[in-house]
């Protein structure tokens, strides 16, 4: 029963992504590529363009993914699913447990979390970045470095470095993105 | 029920118009609910920003959750909850729909190989950024060290371990230490 699959997993997805858009991608993606649902490929691109449309982007990869696996009543499962964790907790928290979050236990919980959820992103990017780039997914299949994949990583962050050195703030995820989309394009399509 | 309605057009205008995820939908909300309608104190605000981001779930979710039900009971969470999700569901299910064709077009799918190395860069520049913003005592480091490298480990030898057990783990270890700490404050007052 695939919106019931989609449903729990995205369930549980809500109910344990501390740390808003970014500390649920590396469960998202645990959870689409251990279903088959997704290809690390896929998954990179529908980031892409959860950042570049509006809204949570939590909401829009269970969209995405939902409708993937079983159009409209799927995305409306995993929607569903990943709203209402919050929603329940919140709306205990704003009625009766107006000071949970200033209990010691919890903030001690939360202590812990935190720097876990720092490791996990930082840890998922850079095993996106082994198989992406260096073509490395595990130690069996071996080493395949990309030259042209390697090429736009390295501009982009000399891109970042002379946004922060000139204008003292990072370049914005869309502008970075039509960049790249623009570098994929040179790279891939003319060379 | 005028509430009601003026709730759910705010946060559907509010999750038309938000890019980028929940953070940057938390200066929209302060205009709207602050300044511009006064249906908040900006203490309460503030309190209502450190619920939304220590609970799992959505920034965006969260707070609309949390400030729909402070205006207007359990139907204004319920509605400004559904309110910022419609627009995402509906931008994202259309997309869905078209998503492969438009992927099979050349140009596109060229573009798309430099996206996915961009969307690589985003999640570790997001990730580098939480990593400057937490304390570095002795527990944050060395529970972010341990749960990197074993997450590196694991991905690279294909053993599946889900992330969930990090931050269930972590969050028990922050219990601990607390816990522990607590007893030893105990005996230095005893002795």
């Amino acid at each position: 029963m695939i919106y019931l699959r989609l449903f729990l997993n995205f369930l549980m997805i809500g109910a344990l992504s501390f740390g808003g858009g970014y500390g649920m991608v590396s469960l998202v993606r645990e959870t689409v590529l251990s279903n088959g649902w997704l290809t690390e490929n896929e998954f990179l691109n529908f980031i892409a363009v959860s950042e570049s449309t509006p809204g949570p982007l939590a909401v829009n990869m269970a969209t995405f993914i939902g409708s993937t696996q079983g159009g409209i009543l799927g995305s409306f499962a995993a929607t569903l699913g990943v709203v209402l964790p919050s929603f329940l907790i919140i709306l205990l928290i704003a009625s009766a447990l107006k000071n949970l979050i200033k209990y010691a236990p919890v903030n001690a919980f939360l202590s812990g979390v935190r720097p876990c959820v720092v490791a996990m992103i930082l840890a998922t990017a850079l095993s996106m970045a082994l198989s992406t780039l260096f073509g490395l997914t595990d130690l069996q299949a071996g080493f395949a470095p990309d030259l042209r994949s390697i090429a736009v990583f390295a501009m982009l962050g000399a891109t970042h470095l002379i946004c922060k050195k000139i204008r003292k703030t990072a370049p914005s995820p869309i502008l970075m993105i039509l960049f790249s989309a623009g570098l994929g394009i040179l790279f891939w399509c003319i060379f | 029920m005028k509430l009601i309605c003026s709730l759910f057009i705010t946060f559907l205008k509010i999750g038309v118009f938000t890019f980028g995820g929940g953070y940057a939908m938390i200066a929209l909300l302060e205009n709207e609910f602050v300044e511009k309608k006064k249906w908040l104190e900006k203490s309460e605000f503030l309190d209502m920003v450190a619920v939304a981001e220590s609970t799992p779930g959505p920034v965006a979710i969260n707070s609309a959750t949390y400030i729909g039900y402070k205006i207007a009971g359990f139907a204004g969470a319920a509605m400004s909850t559904l309110a910022v999700c419609i627009p995402s569901f509906f931008v994202i299910y259309g997309i869905s729909l078209f998503f492969d064709q438009f992927l099979s077009l050349r140009w596109v799918s060229c573009a798309f190989r430099g996206i996915q190395v961009c969307v690589i860069y985003l999640i570790l520049t997001a990730g580098l950024k939480m990593l400057k913003s937490i304390d570095k005592n002795t527990l944050n480091l060395t529970l972010l060290t341990l749960v990197m490298a074993s997450m590196l480990c694991c991905s690279i030898t294909a053993v599946s371990f889900s992330s969930v057990f990090y931050i269930l783990i972590c969050g028990a270890v922050g219990l601990v230490v607390f816990f522990l700490r607590k007893i030893r404050k105990g005996h230095g007052k005893t002795s």
